[in-house]
């Protein structure tokens, strides 16, 4: 069971994630972004939006950076005080982020031109994140030090997936709520081409921050955009 | 000088009698779709008035258009730098909802039939297009304040009304003060876009050869930053596509000389379009001047199409010969620069608005006109010396069209007067011509200019009111290789491709 769920399945659903995702973004890039519905309602969207992204944004950045030298926050957890900086921010924005969550499901269930732009796909994901954020929590509760044993074992176990050689007896013996954690993550990684999660990809800094203001487009000059206006 | 051309269109508010034609053949034609109901493209708000979105014109509320700070230009819109304003990327503070347009809505009107036998006359009640759902009342709607010029409800809220003293606002309470004008309003495709400079997927962009402003549906993201950032509100949320949208100047007509909708369906033919040349090396010199000569410097960029200097370099910078052609023949040039008559609206905004109004006469209260019993000789009453007994006052007209220089719309408006004499006097003749002549010089004019000015506004046939050069875009394939065949049909909103994966989000 284990071998199937974190040996063969990850391939199927990272492949269709990034696949799909690929493939969306060529054909059909008029949808590459997220449906905003704050023209539609935007008082509980505040206490939805702000605490949920920020929150998980954090979060996600932290588990990255895990993934990425595990063993810099083993050393970074070796002094305790340190340690419980790191897990207690991290339990109190995965709060944030529960929260935020929560308004926005709130508000999908209960605003009527909220409903009226929901989709299916849209509430599968809502229950996917619930999942994720909810057996996160829990992870970070129940089995301490999280970020200790996500750098110890999740993390071999992610770079022998990508590897081509997993090595499932890194997640076989964690317990359930850190199973379905897992799992979830790579479920909503397949799910990215199929929702408004593509809108994770969207933000082009370059485009806001450094390009001039001004955009013009000429039909029968080369170059085809030329930026006239410099300001600040 | 890096001369460019620009379309724009010229209104006449002295003769707009309100009748919403342009509206609805812009409706007809651009925003009858899903998500599109509540968008007008162009609109007409009764003024004063608290227009569309409701009070679009407090920029302290939705901080759209430029302000000047050390000295350089920063959208209003970024508070201090552009990485608050990205951190505000999840919850836009300045951005209007709904409520601020109105919900669209349509009538259950197959209860008239279907209703069972009863004591009572069946009604058809308001809907939501949006949710579907059966609306308790209808708070808004399009023109909702429609003359109300004097409603305590709505014209109080008019953001032009500040500075105005209490005799002047006056005209919103005392019946035999009241008035109210019509202002037709559609994107401005201004020189210097908020819209454009504030997209973060860098969506929006400006035309080179005509100046139309356009969002790229397949680049635009749904920051909805263009709403927020521009101070006339006319890009809108489409919350069914999850797109921004705007007036697109109807290019694919005027490409092809075919006057716009708006303008082609207007009955009272206050529209011009016409071709401007202007100088894009001073956009941003012109943007930074202070308020009171903002009118001016906006006149000075645009060049006139007759001098020699000016066509050796709009042929230099590749502008056709049929560009210039129409431009030396532009209503809009003449309007605008020429006789000085059209100003652009809210030029305080410093998105350099590219369409122009010529402001609107009233009836004058002349407390002379009472004592002898309702007569007014215009001779000796000094019909044309008393514009400030105007019954739009001066102020109002001068806070929506110069940013409250009032010696701009004086100007235009001795204008108009000095043409109506010397209009009665060549018709009726009750005017002596020295009469004419003294308002004519005083106002600047000649009797040639009059006689041009009598005719844009009243006879000029429909060629003379639309010139608009074509852009035979056919020739320029720099963006889009594909020939015309392979081009005819695939041009317009929405797209031919099926989804394949995953819904339209």
């Amino acid at each position: 069971m284990d071998k199937l769920l974190f040996g063969a399945l990850p391939y199927v659903l990272l492949a269709v994630g990034i696949v799909g995702a690929i493939y969306r973004y060529n054909s059909n890039r008029f949808t590459w972004s997220t449906q905003s519905s704050q023209f539609l309602e935007n008082r509980t969207l505040f206490f939805g939006s702000f605490p949920w992204h920020y929150g998980i944004i954090t979060i996600l950045l932290a588990h990255f950076v895990g993934f990425l030298i595990p063993s810099s926050v083993l050393a970074w957890n070796s002094v305790p005080v340190r340690l419980y900086i790191f897990e207690a921010s991290g339990l109190a924005l995965g709060f944030l982020a529960l929260f935020g969550l929560l308004a926005l499901i709130y508000r999908r269930l209960t605003n009527s031109r909220a409903k009226a732009v929901t989709t299916g796909w849209d509430a599968l994901l809502l229950i996917v994140l619930l999942i994720q954020v909810v057996t996160g929590l829990m992870n970070a509760m129940l089995y301490r030090w999280g970020s200790n044993w996500y750098a110890a074992s999740a993390a071999p176990w992610m770079w022998s997936v990508i590897k081509l050689n997993p090595e499932v007896e890194y997640v076989a013996s964690l317990p359930l709520f850190t199973k379905v954690h897992i799992f979830n993550a790579m479920l909503i990684v397949c799910l990215i081409p199929f929702t408004r999660l593509v809108h994770l990809f969207v933000i082009n800094i370059y485009k806001y921050l450094v390009r001039p203001y001004q955009v013009v487009r000429w039909y029968s000059r080369d170059p085809k955009t030329e930026n006239v206006v410099q300001y600040k | 000088m890096d001369i460019r051309a620009q379309l724009s269109m010229s209104f006449n508010l002295d003769k707009c009698i309100g009748c919403h034609t342009c509206s609805v053949s812009c409706k007809n034609v651009w925003t009858s779709r899903q998500g599109a109901e509540y968008m007008w493209w162009n609109n007409v708000e009764t003024k004063p008035g608290a227009g569309y979105p409701l009070t679009w014109e407090d920029q302290e509320r939705y901080r759209g258009g430029w302000e000047v700070v050390d000295g350089t230009l920063r959208l209003k819109l970024i508070k201090d730098n552009k990485l608050r304003t990205l951190a505000s990327i999840f919850f836009q503070p300045n951005l209007p909802t709904i409520d601020d347009y109105y919900e669209p809505f349509t009538y259950d009107y197959q209860n008239l039939f279907n209703a069972p036998a009863g004591d009572d006359q069946p009604v058809a009640r308001p809907k939501s297009l949006i949710t579907g759902e059966f609306m308790e009342k209808i708070v808004l709607g399009p023109n909702w304040d429609d003359d109300f010029g004097g409603s305590p409800l709505y014209a109080t809220n008019d953001p032009n009304l500040k500075n105005l003293s209490d005799s002047q606002k006056e005209c919103l309470t005392k019946f035999h003060k009241l008035f109210y004008f019509y202002v037709p309003r559609i994107c401005n495709h201004c020189l210097n876009p908020a819209c454009v400079a504030a997209c973060p997927s860098g969506a929006i962009y400006k035309r080179g050869e005509d100046g139309i402003v356009l969002i790229d549906q397949k680049t635009c993201r749904a920051w909805r930053f263009c709403i927020s950032a521009c101070p006339y509100k006319k890009p809108f949320y489409n919350w069914a596509t999850g797109k921004s949208e705007k007036c697109i100047f109807c290019y694919p007509r005027t490409e092809t000389g075919q006057a716009n909708a708006c303008g082609h369906a207007c009955t009272g033919r206050i529209r011009t379009v016409g071709a401007l040349f202007y100088d894009a090396e001073r956009i941003e010199e012109t943007a930074k001047l202070s308020d009171d000569k903002l009118v001016e410097g906006l006149r000075s960029i645009v060049l006139d199409p007759s001098d020699p200097k000016v066509i050796e370099a709009a042929r230099n910078a590749g502008i056709e010969d049929n560009w210039i052609a129409a431009a030396q023949r532009s209503p809009a040039y003449n309007l605008f620069k020429k006789w000085r008559l059209s100003l652009p609206s809210h030029p305080e905004f410093r998105t350099l608005a590219m369409n122009f109004y010529v402001p609107p006469l009233s009836p004058i209260l002349h407390q002379v006109k009472a004592d002898k019993g309702g007569l007014f000789d215009p001779e000796t009453d000094g019909f044309f010396t008393e514009l400030e007994n105007m019954r739009v006052p001066v102020k109002y007209l001068a806070n929506l069209f110069t940013a409250g220089n009032e010696s701009l719309v004086v100007e235009s408006l001795k204008k108009q007067m000095a043409v109506r004499m010397w209009a009665r006097m060549k018709r009726v003749g009750d005017i002596s011509e020295s009469e004419v002549k003294n308002a004519l010089s005083q106002s600047g004019l000649t009797a040639q200019d009059a006689e041009d000015i009598y005719r844009l506004n009243t006879i000029a046939t429909f060629k003379e009111r639309f010139v608009i050069p074509e852009t035979h875009r056919e020739s320029k394939t720099t963006i889009d290789p594909r020939s015309m065949y392979e081009k005819r049909g695939t041009i317009g909103f929405g797209f031919k491709t099926k989804e394949v994966i995953g819904r339209q989000w």
